[in-house]
């Protein structure tokens, strides 16, 4: 802005600008290349440098991991366990933020309730107790062992419960007034309007479901029940005890595990690189909201 | 309903305040069943690191044996050299993480705001979205003994290197990777403050001769130095952490001496080799002492910068 009526080349921002420019190709071109390697045959993989693009073009990796296997299995596991996970969580934080957002007078047991949400923010029973818990409630190996434990979380709770307050008092006054109980005010008045917040922390936690790995991990025995992140963590990490290209020989010059691997890591972040656009406008406005006052 | 709304016509307004309040509490009612299983449940499951915890003899029958998994644990070379790993991992993460963030920052304020700067950020904020799983599985392609980054090596006459195998260099991997998925993403914070600053502050000084790097020093760093403080201080409280799920899956056995923090120390003692007693004494230890880190840098967060996160 404020130089925008100086139109002349100044040398500082030429180099400024290469600096940045050498940032980001940094930031890209790992990401360009897995690209090039998931479409290169594998024989041009073994006998010759693939950089960022792709050689002996290819697409049988992509058809290999999407005909069906391991693959399609994990990513209906991951379809079912985001849909679980983003559905009671915008349910179950709706329903808790209500409550919270209302007046200590209208609502003398909410300081209780805030305290209980908040302690969780700063205490944790840490990795073996919440491991133990869930072996003991008999969730192991289910797909509840991946979606309870995360529903009722106090962040997302905080933002929605921040958002009801921010409404007029009146609506729910004038809503009371003329007969309508605390389901109906919330449901009829507080969600319709509250759709742009909703969204935004449903697509949190798209990302926070879409991404997990780790808890698939533990709680699955079965790697049959592995969630899509957790069943390519098993394929990155053993590379040795995993082969995943057993199919017939006349594959054999253009599928390997090298190309597999790289077009189902591309494969896999293709969700989160569909929802990127919103994702940088929504988070670099809640980073910015949440955290710079004034 | 209508019984509700003849009696809040009788009673007034005064009374409209604290109808419902069963209503209000079963709203909450599925939330806190959750929070008491899957969060108060474990705190109390941490009772098992004063016991010899068996799983067939539940939380009442396990033998108690107060400090003595505390004495065991901390008598093992491992976990002092997880814990010293640990401080070197981190530290280097928050402070390169942390002044790398804020030298981007500065330079993407003093570009114009048009097509070149918006596809930088664009691109920068990317890899933070990106799981563990999915820029691991990058680098380890990328950086693996026969990868891509080994191959221009050997093209240019160079040894290539174990990057995922050597101990004396894994450390530097770990924080590598690291700033490359985060460090775009944390410029947000800092360009949101110096969005804030008067532009007739800079071009004011322009006209009084001052030079660009006076400007930023000037101008620039003042305004977000509430920030650098805020950002310094809640970071005191992740020290121990280090980086779990980007370790799990970028270590194996041969980088343990250099690579194993006190989170995947925790993991392979409880989960792997299933003495729950002992990881559950390391995990308290841990978070007593993070507890500690973070409310006195929130405390000082406080004093120092103003910052209040309630």
């Amino acid at each position: 802005m404020r130089t925008t009526q100086r139109r002349k080349i100044e040398p500082a921002r030429v180099i400024i600008g290469a600096v940045l420019l050498l940032v980001g190709l940094i930031c890209l071109l790992p990401l360009i290349h897995i690209v090039a390697m998931s479409m290169s045959s594998s024989t041009a993989i073994s006998t010759d440098t693939i950089l960022l693009w792709p050689k002996d073009f290819t697409l049988a990796a992509y058809k290999y991991s999407l005909s069906g296997g391991g693959f399609v299995n994990a990513l209906l596991v991951s379809v079912e366990r985001t849909i679980l996970s983003c559905t009671l969580t915008l349910l179950l934080n709706v329903l808790a933020a209500y409550p919270l957002s209302r007046s200590k007078e209208e609502f003398p047991a909410r300081t209780f309730y805030s305290w209980m949400y908040v302690i969780t923010m700063f205490v944790s029973g840490g990795l073996v107790p919440t491991y133990m818990v869930i072996y003991e409630t008999g969730l192991m190996n289910t797909i509840w062992a991946l979606v309870l434990p995360g529903c009722a979380s106090a962040f997302n709770a905080l933002l929605i419960l921040n958002f009801f307050r921010s409404l007029p008092k009146e609506l729910g006054e004038a809503a009371a007034i003329d007969g309508a109980g605390h389901w109906r005010t919330l449901f009829s008045i507080y969600v319709p309007l509250s759709v742009t917040i909703l969204a935004t922390t449903t697509l949190f936690n798209f990302v926070g479901a879409w991404n997990a790995w780790f808890d698939g991990m533990i709680y699955m025995n079965d790697s049959a029940n592995y969630p899509l992140q957790t069943y390519l963590q098993s394929l990155v990490v053993d590379t040795n005890t995993y082969f995943l290209y057993s199919g017939s020989i006349e594959n054999i010059e253009m599928l390997n595990d090298s190309n597999i691997k790289a077009a189902q890591v591309v494969l896999t972040s293709i969700p989160i690189i569909a929802l990127y656009p919103f994702l940088q406008k929504y988070f670099t406005k809640g980073i910015t909201v949440g955290s710079v006052k004034g | 309903m209508r019984n509700v709304a003849l009696q809040v016509k009788k009673e007034g307004r005064g009374k409209l305040r604290s109808r419902g309040q069963g209503a209000l509490h079963l709203m909450l009612l599925p939330s806190v069943l959750l929070l008491l299983i899957f969060s108060y449940a474990p705190m109390l499951g941490l009772v098992m690191a004063f016991q010899n915890f068996v799983p067939a003899k539940g939380f009442f029958g396990s033998d108690w044996v107060a400090w003595a998994n505390f004495e065991y644990v901390f008598n093992l070379p491992g976990l002092w050299s997880a814990i010293g790993n640990t401080l070197v991992i981190s530290l280097s993460k928050i402070i390169l993480g942390q002044v790398l963030a804020i030298l981007l920052a500065l330079m993407l304020n003093e570009m114009r705001k048009n097509a070149f700067t918006k596809s930088i950020q664009t691109v920068i904020y990317l890899p933070h979205f990106l799981s563990w799983v999915i820029v691991g599985g990058i680098f380890l392609d990328v950086l693996s003994y026969d990868g891509v980054v080994n191959q221009i090596l050997q093209a240019l006459g160079k040894e290539p290197i174990y990057f995922m195998g050597n101990a004396s260099i894994f450390p530097a991997v770990v924080v590598g990777t690291h700033l490359w998925k985060e460090v775009g993403f944390a410029t947000i914070i800092y360009l949101a403050a110096l969005t804030n600053v008067d532009p007739g502050l800079y071009e004011s000084a322009a006209m009084d001769g001052a030079s660009r790097f006076r400007r930023i020093w000037h101008i620039s760093l003042p305004a977000i130095l509430p920030i650098i403080i805020l950002v310094s201080v809640l970071n005191i409280g992740t020290v121990l952490d280090g980086g779990f799920e980007q370790i799990l899956i970028m270590y194996n056995p041969m980088v343990y001496s250099t690579g194993d923090i006190i989170d995947t120390y925790i993991y392979r003692i409880g989960i792997e080799q299933t003495q729950y007693s002992i990881a559950a004494a390391v995990g308290i230890a841990k978070s007593a002492v993070s507890l500690l880190l973070v409310s006195s840098s929130y405390y000082a967060a406080h004093r120092f910068a103003g910052y209040r996160i309630f």
